[in-house]
């Protein structure tokens, strides 16, 4: 069967839920390959884990380039284990770097690239992907008509199921080809805790209507009730009042969670299109004529200092 | 020595404005106003600052788009950009983001450059990938996605924050940047700086110019297809109450019915 290039994205020595959807995506294609990339003595165990999900052979390539150089190192290697193997196509997580790293490997192959898709299904000619485009106003469906498909997927597209398979490990060493920006020093972030905000399955964020930093403590309450990340409208960023990685829309994090509650946002575009795609919405603002409860499948017109709390201890009374 | 900074911006359809697909599944761009994509704001405003920074610098806006797109030069040039580029054939009509940096960079080295500003993305695909794609193209370092940037002693300087950690890079010029919405508010133009973009110069430059063969680009040489294109169905209305001091009880048990709590 045709062999799928999954690139497993890790953080601290474990694997990100993405890379388990992408496995699980890949199956319904062809057969996925899994690549783990500067995880040093991390690898073992992660391959172990992509092989759980359906990775049939885990390439694993180390070296201190992936964590001194700048993207190129990781197209340098999916570039060359995609020509080595004769892949049939490359899935790569749809983050920042990972979008970076799928454009340059595309190029490299003289293939196609289909960004941000939500959905992966098999088509006659090749992979075809669903993309959520204009503010997820439009569903747009498209396949990559040259080379082999290269194909970023968004978090949550997904629900990462086991299927186990070999996860033979294969030893690559990767021909670095250098020219990329030197890293002089990486701070991990300090971990809240809390899930991680494009990978978990409900999300609440704040808005304008929280007033000020210390508001967000009623947000963040309820968020953990719920086991639940917290973000933040780009209102409430630029007044300082929540950190920008935490920023939900278009040009934040864009999540698609099983639930979302939005309190004290309005529902601007910038907004919306950074959310509108969640399985279930969920708004509480004080204005009824706010954006926002167009979009919801349940609306409280309140004030969220009120109903919040008020949520948050049935939640825990239950 | 002059520092020659070259901007690349994008004339996209504005958000607030009903978008949609024309029948060929490109975008439409006759049913709804256009303007320069609010991210690419902030890079002419950081290459703006980086000139004021340098003891002689040039800022060049670079374009690839229909007419309709010199307004987006335009209002580059009465930010306070020195002159502008705009790469205009009919038969770039449907180009995909690998055949735009194909564009692009046959421009940008017709043009010269010590360093290529980029915004994070546009605003109408949201992609995110033509730096790298430059970058690839012009066998150029990219500093992506920064936060914060700052030119000196012929390096490239700034901070990226990612999802997992914050990390300071650098680079020789030349180099291919992309800055984001935090790193800076982009300055309005003043009365002055539109009049005065009225004299500044705009190159004209087709697919000739550039020695790119029309089948290289355009729809038929977009290495992906575009199957169809749907509205989203509209959401079915949703429940909406009034808080009546039990607003948060009401919405446990909406909450509870979906099997979320």
């Amino acid at each position: 069967m045709a062999e799928i290039l999954v690139l497993v994205d890790h953080a601290d020595g474990a694997v990100r839920k993405p890379a388990l959807e992408l496995l699980t995506l890949a199956r319904r294609i062809g057969e996925p390959t899994a690549v783990v990339l500067g995880a040093g003595e991390a690898a073992a165990s992660i391959a172990a884990t992509a092989g759980e999900y359906g990775a049939a052979t885990v390439y694993v390539a180390d070296g201190a380039e992936f964590a001194e150089r700048l993207v190129v190192p990781k197209v340098d290697a999916l570039t060359q284990i995609a020509k080595d193997k004769g892949v049939a196509a490359v899935l790569v997580p749809s983050s920042g770097e990972g979008k970076e790293v799928a454009a340059r490997v595309a190029l490299r192959l003289g293939s196609g690239l289909i960004t941000d898709a939500v959905e992966l299904e098999a088509g006659e000619e090749g992979p075809v992907a669903t993309q959520s485009v204009f503010a997820a106003s439009y569903q747009v469906k498209s396949r990559v008509s040259q080379g082999v498909p290269v194909i970023t997927v968004k978090p949550n597209s997904a629900a990462p199921e086991a299927a186990p398979a070999a996860g033979t490990v294969e030893n690559v060493t990767v021909a670095f080809t250098g020219n990329a920006a030197k890293v002089v020093s990486r701070t991990p972030r300090v971990s809240t805790g809390r899930p991680e905000l494009t990978e978990s399955a409900i999300v609440v964020s704040g808005g304008r209507g929280v007033g000020a930093a210390e508001g967000f403590e009623v947000v963040e309450k309820l968020a953990d009730s719920l086991g639940a990340a917290v973000g933040a409208s780009r209102a409430a960023v630029d007044a300082g009042w929540y950190p920008h990685s935490n920023q939900v829309g278009q040009t934040g994090k864009q999540v698609s969670p099983q639930l979302y509650i939005a309190a004290g946002i309005s529902g601007a575009i910038q907004h919306r299109a950074g959310m509108q795609t969640s399985k279930t919405i969920v708004a509480v603002n004080k204005d009824a004529e706010a954006p926002i409860f167009d979009l919801v499948d349940y609306g409280v017109v309140g004030d969220l200092f009120e109903v919040l709390p008020q949520l948050t201890d049935e939640i825990g009374a239950r | 020595m002059t520092l020659r900074i070259a901007v690349c911006v994008k004339y996209v359809p504005d958000a607030t404005g009903d978008r949609g697909f024309a029948d060929d599944l490109t975008v439409d761009r006759d049913e709804v106003d256009g303007l320069l994509s609010e991210l690419d704001e902030y890079a002419v405003e950081q290459a703006l600052q980086i000139a004021e920074e340098a003891d002689e610098a040039e800022v060049t806006v670079v374009t690839v788009g229909p007419d309709d797109a010199k307004d987006a030069l335009r209002k580059a040039l009465s930010m306070g950009a020195d002159k502008a580029v705009h790469v205009n054939d009919e038969d770039i009509h449907g180009t995909d983001v690998i055949g735009t940096s194909a564009i692009l960079a046959k421009a940008l080295e017709k043009t010269g450059f010590d360093l290529v500003v980029c915004g994070m993305a546009s605003t109408d695909g949201t992609m995110g990938v033509l730096p790298a794609l430059l970058a690839e193209r012009l066998s150029l370092p990219q500093v992506t996605l920064l936060s914060e940037i700052s030119v000196e002693d012929g390096l490239v300087k700034g901070r990226r924050d990612g999802d997992a950690a914050t990390e300071l890079l650098e680079a020789p010029l030349p180099a291919v940047v992309s800055v984001t919405d935090q790193s800076g508010e982009a300055r309005y133009p003043s009365f002055k700086g539109i009049m005065a973009a009225k004299k500044k110069p705009v190159e004209e430059l087709d697919l000739d110019d550039l020695g790119i063969d029309a089948d290289e680009v355009g729809l038929a040489g977009s290495w992906t297809l575009v199957e169809s294109a749907a509205a989203r169905p509209a959401r079915t209305a949703g429940t909406i109450v009034t808080d009546e001091g039990d607003g948060g009880k009401q919405l446990a048990t909406f909450l509870s019915s979906q099997k979320f709590i």
